[in-house]
């Protein structure tokens, strides 16, 4: 989220879209509702299930699963057809005025540069016209064609309201009453807050559906506003954390690019990632690419980290191509991996085609789980029926499993949608002889370093060097580590405006990521996490919930990265002069010397109003991007691709170009794709509110709550099939069924799509063969293993199954 | 921070009044030195964060054991956590289930193996474990370590064993977790945020 929970009840409208939060974020969603009673907000629903955020809501529309890019497009076509948007805010803060290079085109579904062997693109058009200083060029009379804005209106013009209702089956009618109640909130005093989750990230197109509405939010002015922002409501308790810290396979911490093996040196890599500006007088906040990336070496190989072996560059892994979970359990699949560990993570139950996760599971020498439950996992080798049909005797893996503490067991910090670190607090023993991660993890490597100190090996230079100056080097305590974190001074660190005084003394906790430095006297394990942890103390223990402006700021709770700003991007919630959109949501202002204000200013402090400073500071050229540059797999402008299962077998807007040009398909998987002639139905997977993922079946309280696997069908589809509420039914797709009890229900209702109807089917996913609730089928048996071109996010929304009765 | 209940109370005794206890209309001193004392009066409160969804509701946990040597404590309450300004004290049905998640008879307890082709867990030590799985790990590593690509670039990697992080342990695990698979040359590394 660029805002925060409570900030939802700043909105004026709130659109649900590709989520259910009153139903996956149910205390969250408390705040949509605080706004429609405070602030007189309205809610609007687009799914295609009557939800339970729908049954509150003042309007509901349905919309089919994975065309939600044609809907948004089409808003954007609205909002740019009536004039109905931010004007003052696109032309200064985005880049509307700005000039598309001249061999940048679109034609029938695909953009310049496509090829079709590799299935990606060379984006080299895809980019601004420069000026002699390397600067892109603009134009502020918005008069060139070649300007982003006009590119995009001639982009989305395609997108009327006969070709929304076509592919999304939603009615002329509701669609128009959604860009009005949209384009309401182009007012300057006005926000509209979009509420998503995995219903956007989900399918083949997934990024591109998200940033087809962060597109909308700035052409209304909403980026850096109270009650406006993008706003993932993201899936697990510490899934920002950990993607903060960097845990993806070409990443590093605090969202650093691991090196790859086209960067050999340390110049090359840091020359590729260090920011240059597209425009003058601009901010470019990753121009400091190189005090982060020396700060987090430093905290890695500590005093084997020097300026002469370049920080320890060689000791890093370079990347060949990224290795994701789609990736790996393909080669896994082709015998081509050895071991595994999963952490706390049960990908027999999470990933899709449950089926080739096992038999590629059945392919390793030795599998580790580490977990405080007993996952499917990690009984994958064993024979449950129909369920899991296996024959355990042939498969050879060794399996490891480690009892873990849960969070009720051990201290640490974990970060919420809003940014927000929590600091927490143990409060019991761990069962029988569990240990924390950070012990099971330290066991196994003191181990493995001891043997490479004693026998030898391959390449024992990066283990002997880890830095791992623990007091009890078997217990790494969550205070050292979130230290570390955070980082310390190495040596004195002058303070340059002030001669005399310093910014941190060695030895020091740092106070903030500004006194970073790339000499080697700084180290920092997460740049973003530099103020976490300071001299002052654990800022993410603190627990004062005043809320001074009465805009649910509460500064003092916990502490939100960056620098403990609650809402990014936050001078653009002042015009260009420094006056705010809207005074009631006056985030900060300038006092004559500096900005100053209930949140802490999202750009440089003494830069005045009326600079030609952008307010989007990671930007090279400071602005919101409606044209995406060379950022996106797929394309500049979002575009439709049907699902890789799509009901209609073809695209209405370009029949040769169907499915997302640039997502990568492996072989096998293709072959195991369906077709709608044997599988007709329009699949989606979804979470109730009893149950968290796959945990809750392993709680009495949630296995009594929502004991049994069931699937949900209309009321016309149970008629044309003779099922009726209650039946056993059958549900398969090209990869495998599942059985379970049949929901018949109103709030599914066919949709008449492209000239013919079409049926979804809602799958809830909260099923397996272990817990304590009814045994059931996995539902990820059925989804296809095809992930979204950008982040290999699989397309678990958006599949085709048939059903019968059981 | 481990706030005993008893001092709580006290400090709180008169900021008490507008809580939902006396909105229900009892007199605050009467319900607590009658009711909710008896039972807390040997609890210990402990904040915590509801580790499900990523709302990160405040919660309260009581437990009981006063961390004597060989008391083991024990979590038998929680609550949604008053004060927190996102969920001011309420929980939604999955954290309203947290306690049985700590207490389920599926929660694991000690280290185990399944040996290759058998149907049956085996317990052992950490210490077994650690040896074992540390002794998979170097046979692999030092088998298919991959220190120069064909065009003698250094590359450092290892791509024959990978990890998947978890998505709800905390920063901390994380880091260490990233320092772990990193400096082993480790680049099959993900977690939940893909899926
Ligand atoms: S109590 Fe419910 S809403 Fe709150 S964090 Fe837990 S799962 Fe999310």
């Amino acid at each position: 989220m660029t805002n925060h929970w409570v900030d939802i009840k700043n909105a004026n409208l709130i659109v649900v879209m590709g989520g259910n939060a009153a139903e996956a974020h149910p205390v969250g969603f408390r705040w949509a509702i605080e706004a429609k009673t405070r602030n007189k907000a309205k809610l609007i629903v687009i799914d295609p299930r009557f939800t339970r955020t729908a049954s509150v809501a003042d309007f509901y529309a349905p919309i089919r699963t994975g065309t939600d890019i044609t809907l948004l497009s089409g808003v954007i076509r609205y909002l740019l057809e009536t004039g109905k948007y931010n004007k003052e805010y696109t032309l200064a803060y985005t880049n509307a005025a700005l000039l598309v290079n001249p061999d940048f085109a679109f034609e029938d579904g695909l953009f310049s540069g496509y090829n079709a062997e590799k299935r990606s693109y060379d984006k080299s058009t895809w980019s601004y016209q420069l000026d002699e200083q390397g600067f892109a060029k603009r134009d502020d009379t918005l008069a060139d064609p070649r300007c982003v804005i006009n590119l995009l209106k001639a982009h989305v013009a395609r997108y009327t309201p006969e070709m929304v209702e076509t592919i999304c089956g939603t009615p002329k009618a509701a669609f128009q009453k959604i860009c009005e109640y949209i384009a309401e909130t182009g007012a300057a005093d006005k926000t509209t807050s979009f509420l998503y989750a995995l219903g956007w990230t989900q399918h083949s197109i997934g990024a591109q559906n998200i940033r087809t509405m962060a597109m909308i939010q700035l052409l209304l002015g909403n980026m850096g506003m109270a009650g406006g922002g993008v706003n993932a409501l993201r899936g697990h308790s510490n899934i920002q954390g950990l993607t903060d810290i960097g845990l993806l396979s070409t990443s590093l911490p605090g969202y650093l690019t691991m090196p790859s093996e086209k960067e050999p040196t340390l110049e090359a890599y840091l020359s590729k990632y260090t920011a240059k500006p597209l425009a003058d007088g601009q901010m470019n906040y990753w121009q400091n690419y190189p005090k982060f990336f020396v700060s987090l070496m430093k905290a890695m190989w500590g005093d084997k980290a020097t300026a002469d072996n370049g920080w320890g560059y060689d000791l890093l892994p370079k990347w060949d191509k990224g290795y994701d979970v789609l990736q790996y359990f393909e080669m896994m699949h082709a015998g081509k991996v050895n071991g595994y560990f999963c952490q706390g993570f049960n990908p027999v139950a999470s990933f899709p085609n449950k089926n080739k996760v096992v038999a590629s599971l059945s392919r390793l020498k030795y599998l580790v789980i580490m977990d405080p439950l007993a996952t499917e996992t990690s009984t994958f080798w064993k024979n449950h029926g129909e369920q899991n049909d296996v024959s355990t005797a042939d498969i050879k893996t060794e399996v490891f499993r480690l009892p873990t503490t849960c969070f009720a067991e051990e201290d640490g910090a974990i970060v919420n949608s809003g940014r927000w670190l929590q600091w927490h607090w143990k409060g019991a023993d761990a069962p029988g002889e569990a240990l924390t991660d950070p012990e099971i993890l330290a066991g196994i490597f003191l181990k493995l370093k001891a043997m490479y100190a004693k026998e030898g090996g391959k390449f024992p230079d990066a283990i002997q060097s880890l830095s791992w100056s623990y007091l009890d080097p078997h217990e790494p305590k969550p205070e050292e580590l979130s230290k570390e974190l955070n980082g310390r001074a190495l040596a004195d660190l002058p303070d340059p405006k002030n001669p005399g005084q310093f910014l941190a003394k060695k030895g020091e906790q740092l106070p903030g990521f500004a006194a970073l430095q790339d000499d080697g006297s700084t180290a920092s394990g997460c740049w973003i996490f530099a103020g976490s942890w300071t001299q002052a103390g654990n800022q993410m223990a603190r627990r004062d919930n005043s809320d001074p402006s009465g805009l649910g700021n509460t500064p003092g709770w916990s502490w939100a990265w960056p620098a403990n700003r609650r809402i990014l991007y936050n001078r653009a919630s002042c015009r260009p002069d420094g006056t705010p959109w809207d005074k009631a949501r006056t985030l900060i202002k300038w006092n004559g010397e500096k900005w100053v204000g209930i949140d802490v200013p999202d750009f440089k402090a003494d830069e005045p109003p009326g600079s030609p400073m952008g307010p989007f500071i990671m930007q090279t050229e400071g602005l919101g991007r409606l044209f995406a540059l060379d950022k996106m797999a797929e394309g500049p402008f979002p575009e439709h691709y049907e699902p890789f299962e799509t009901p209609l077998g073809t695209n209405p807007l370009h029949p040769k170009v169907i499915s997302n040009p640039a997502a990568r398909l492996f072989k096998t998987d293709k072959e195991q794709l369906g077709g709608h002639e044997a599988f007709p139905y329009a699949a989606t997977t979804y979470r109730l509110t009893e149950h968290f993922h796959y945990w809750t079946k392993h709680a009495r309280l949630n296995a009594i709550m929502q004991p049994e696997q069931f699937v949900e069908i209309g009321e016309e589809l149970a008629a044309e099939k003779g099922i009726v509420h209650g039946d056993t039914v059958k549900v398969s797709s090209k990869r495998g069924y599942i059985k379970a009890k049949a929901v018949v229900t109103k709030r599914i209702k066919a949709l008449n799509v492209n000239g013919k109807k079409v049926h979804h089917v809602g799958i809830p996913i909260h099923w397996g063969f272990e817990g304590v609730a009814k045994k059931g089928f996995i539902a990820n048996t059925l989804t296809p293993f095809v992930g979204d071109a950008n982040t290999q996010t699989p397309e678990f929304k958006s599949f085709l199954v048939n059903v019968e009765k059981a | 921070m481990q706030v005993n209940r008893r001092q709580f109370f006290k400090l709180c005794a008169g900021g008490m009044a507008g809580s939902t206890i006396a909105a229900l209309g009892f007199m605050p001193e009467k319900a607590l030195a009658d009711v909710r004392n008896y039972k807390l009066l040997r609890a210990t409160e402990t904040r915590n964060t509801c580790p499900y969804c990523s709302v990160g509701c405040g919660i309260l946990m009581y437990s009981l054991g006063d961390g004597a040597k060989n008391a083991k404590s024990e979590i038998f309450h929680i609550e949604g956590d008053p004060d927190h300004p996102v969920n001011r004290g309420a929980l939604c049905p999955k954290g309203a289930g947290l306690v049985d998640f700590i207490h389920s008879p599926n929660r694991l307890k000690h280290p185990e193996v399944r040996e290759a082709g058998s149907n049956e867990w085996k317990r052992i030590s950490w210490e077994e474990a650690f040896e074992r799985i540390a002794r998979h790990m170097k046979a692999d590593r030092d088998a298919n370590f991959v220190e120069k690509n064909a065009d003698g670039v250094t590359v450092n990697r290892w791509l024959t064993t990978g990890f998947l992080a978890a998505s709800a342990s905390s920063n901390e695990a994380g880091w260490l977790t990233h320092k772990f698979t990193r400096s082993l040359g480790m680049l099959a590394v993900d977690n939940q945020a893909r899926v």
